[in-house]
């Protein structure tokens, strides 16, 4: 339970992600669940494709037409709680996560990817790392995940 | 243990200052205060509660607590977590409320 | 005796942001800050803020101290700073007594506005006072300002934001959070804050604390228990956890000592962290031309801090016959933003304990 040990359930996920026929091209999924005071997402979106509106406590809602996955919010976002997905084919989903641990992941590498729960469910891709000033130290990690894991897939973790 | 890499930060190689703490030779860098480099060696007993005599660190590290009173230069009850190093420092455990006749 | 427009008592967000303000508006101040340097607790957030744009929401807290401070610095004429400089004296007639260094200043004002801040709160339990227990806030101030560990295991007890946060940024310099506690049944902080640490693998102990600490000359080991809901600890649930350090975190108390010395009336009002000052709608306390912003009349977060800087020097500019051009429109403006921080679910206690110290 969100509430007592921060891992929103299953069905508190599927709220925020769209329809599967979206998923063709990559889409911001805001894993924002209470009406905190904050908007950078919004202000920070180019395409104008996330809502929050005049109260700046309300929860943001993506427009799935208009966003086209190009990650701004993901490293905009102050609770690090927007990641991209898009359904690549029938086996693999590709994320753009924000990560802002050391030592970074390098292109290329595999690592094991981690579930809201913080356990490791599989190993992922490394596809890209992007790290530049307009980042402000939050760098948008590409991954490459199992399609099977796209509603649980979250997070990289580096194998030991 | 000082940080070395960060994701956030950046932690540049400082001057080094020596200082003496307790009659022993150390060191610390600029910018620390004397709390924080007896912290980076391993010193966590900072001061001693006056009537049971039981050790104390720092509580809040921003001037608040007393809790990391020392004797810096013989001064005493000096707040070490607000006070800057400075080369050649001499900085000694304080075991009772401090006394003033008892400097240097 | 020194004489001066406006002294404003803490350099922090509350208080740099009154400063630039009263300047803007033709108002000469004094800054007084008892630490090296201003920025207040602003120095040692690594995090990004929330909030909107106007209280720099997305900037890292450290980056926003630099803002903050670059603004006043645009005013030398009109704003001095000192730092390293204590208040040790409050008088009704309007005469500050500090001491910087060795040297004992007075200084004659109009307008006095205090903006000390708050404290961490302290919790009981035994050997609370080992080595190797701190402040949440402490360490952050040890880790992220001078870039030394406290320790390499670490358990945080309270989960608000702060506790969230710093447990966070324990993770990011290389220290081992092994769980935090949470004495209530439901997280305190932003579940955001909550879901990244759960999916670094710390796992939050909700209806948890400590019972006992344990070390001879510092920290070794901790007690925790888990507690029923009335909040003891019920019998047989005791674990026993290898640390070094443990962070406290059970939130923040104003401190308003300043304001006790000086006579202003106070309040006791624990939705706001303890003993806080009655204010008007201008912040201004019981004793005329003695203003405060910040956490020292509420804890909140420092966004919030930011706007009652920049509301509170407005103010008090006008009132000593420095109007600003825009003051209308800064006035609703400043009002606004702050309704609009506290206005969610988050801000509802906090509108609570408000609305009791308004005089």
């Amino acid at each position: 339970m969100l509430n007592t040990n921060g891992v929103p359930d299953k069905a508190l996920i599927k709220t925020k992600f769209p329809d599967e026929k979206y998923l063709i091209k990559p889409l911001a999924i805001t894993e924002c669940y209470e009406k905190i005071p904050c908007n950078p997402c919004s202000t920070s979106c180019p395409f104008d494709a996330i809502y929050i509106g005049e109260d700046i406590n309300t929860a943001p809602i993506v427009d799935f037409e208009k966003c086209t996955g190009c990650g701004i919010c993901v490293y905009n976002c102050p609770g690090l709680a927007i990641f991209i997905v898009q359904k690549l084919n029938e086996e693999n989903a590709r994320f753009k996560i924000p990560y802002e641990l050391r030592p970074l992941p390098i292109k290329g590498e595999t690592w094991s990817g981690v579930n809201r729960a913080g356990e490791i469910i599989t190993k992922v891709l490394i596809e890209k790392v992007s790290l530049t000033n307009r980042h402000d130290r939050t760098a948008l990690i590409q991954v490459l995940v199992p399609l099977e894991y796209i509603n649980d897939f979250v997070t990289i973790r580096r194998q030991i | 243990m000082r940080i070395k890499e960060h994701p956030i930060l950046k932690f540049e190689e400082k001057k080094k200052l020596s200082f003496f703490f307790d009659g022993k030779e150390v060191y610390g860098y600029e910018g620390d205060t004397v709390a924080s480099a007896l912290h980076a060696l391993g010193v966590k007993v900072l001061s001693h509660s006056i009537e049971l005599h039981r050790p104390r660190g720092f509580y809040c590290a921003i001037g608040n607590c007393s809790s990391c009173m020392m004797i810096v230069d013989g001064k005493p009850n000096v707040k070490t977590c607000v006070t800057q190093l400075l080369e050649n420092m001499v900085v000694k455990t304080q075991v009772n409320k401090g006394d003033i006749y008892e400097a240097n | 005796m020194k004489q001066i427009d406006l002294v404003i008592i803490g350099g922090g967000p509350a208080g740099l942001s009154a400063a630039k303000m009263a300047a803007e508006s033709g108002l000469a101040s004094l800054i007084v800050e008892r630490n090296f340097n201003v920025g207040g607790q602003l120095v040692k957030q690594t995090h990004m803020f929330f909030g909107s744009e106007k209280q720099y929401a997305k900037t890292r807290g450290i980056d926003i101290a630099k803002i903050l401070v670059d603004d006043v610095l645009k005013f030398p004429d009109l704003i001095e700073i000192m730092t390293d400089t204590s208040v040790v004296g409050l008088y009704k007639d309007k005469v500050v007594t500090l001491l910087q260094k060795e040297k004992y200043i007075k200084v004659k004002t109009n307008a006095i506005i205090i903006a000390t801040g708050a404290s961490e709160k302290v919790l009981a339990f035994e050997n609370n006072d080992l080595p190797g227990i701190y402040g949440a806030g402490a360490v952050q101030t040890l880790m992220n300002v001078h870039g030394v560990l406290p320790g390499n295991d670490v358990v945080m007890v309270g989960s608000g934001n702060i506790g969230l946060i710093v447990s966070y940024q324990l993770i990011q310099a290389g220290v081992n959070v092994k769980c935090v506690l949470e004495a209530a049944s439901t997280i305190g902080g932003y579940k955001v804050h909550a879901s990244k640490l759960k999916r670094l693998g710390v796992d939050i102990l909700t209806s948890h604390s400590i019972k006992k600490a344990i070390g001879k000359n510092y920290l070794e080991k901790i007690v925790i228990g888990k507690l029923d809901d009335k909040w003891k600890f019920i019998e047989g649930t005791e674990e026993e956890i290898e640390v070094d350090s443990l962070c406290i975190s059970v939130g923040l108390s104003p401190l308003s000592n300043l304001l006790s010395m000086i006579g202003v009336d106070m309040k006791y009002v624990s939705t706001l962290g303890g003993l806080v000052p009655l204010i008007d709608k201008n912040h201004e306390t019981s004793i005329k031309n003695i203003f405060v912003a910040g956490d020292v009349c509420g804890v909140e977060e420092a966004s919030s801090a930011i706007v009652e800087g920049y509301l509170t020097g407005l103010v008090v500019a006008e009132k000593l016959g420095f109007k600003h051009p825009n003051y209308d429109e800064l006035y609703l403006d400043f009002k606004d933003q702050l309704h609009n921080l506290r206005s969610g679910p988050f801000g509802e206690k906090l509108r609570l304990g408000l609305q009791e110290i308004m005089r």
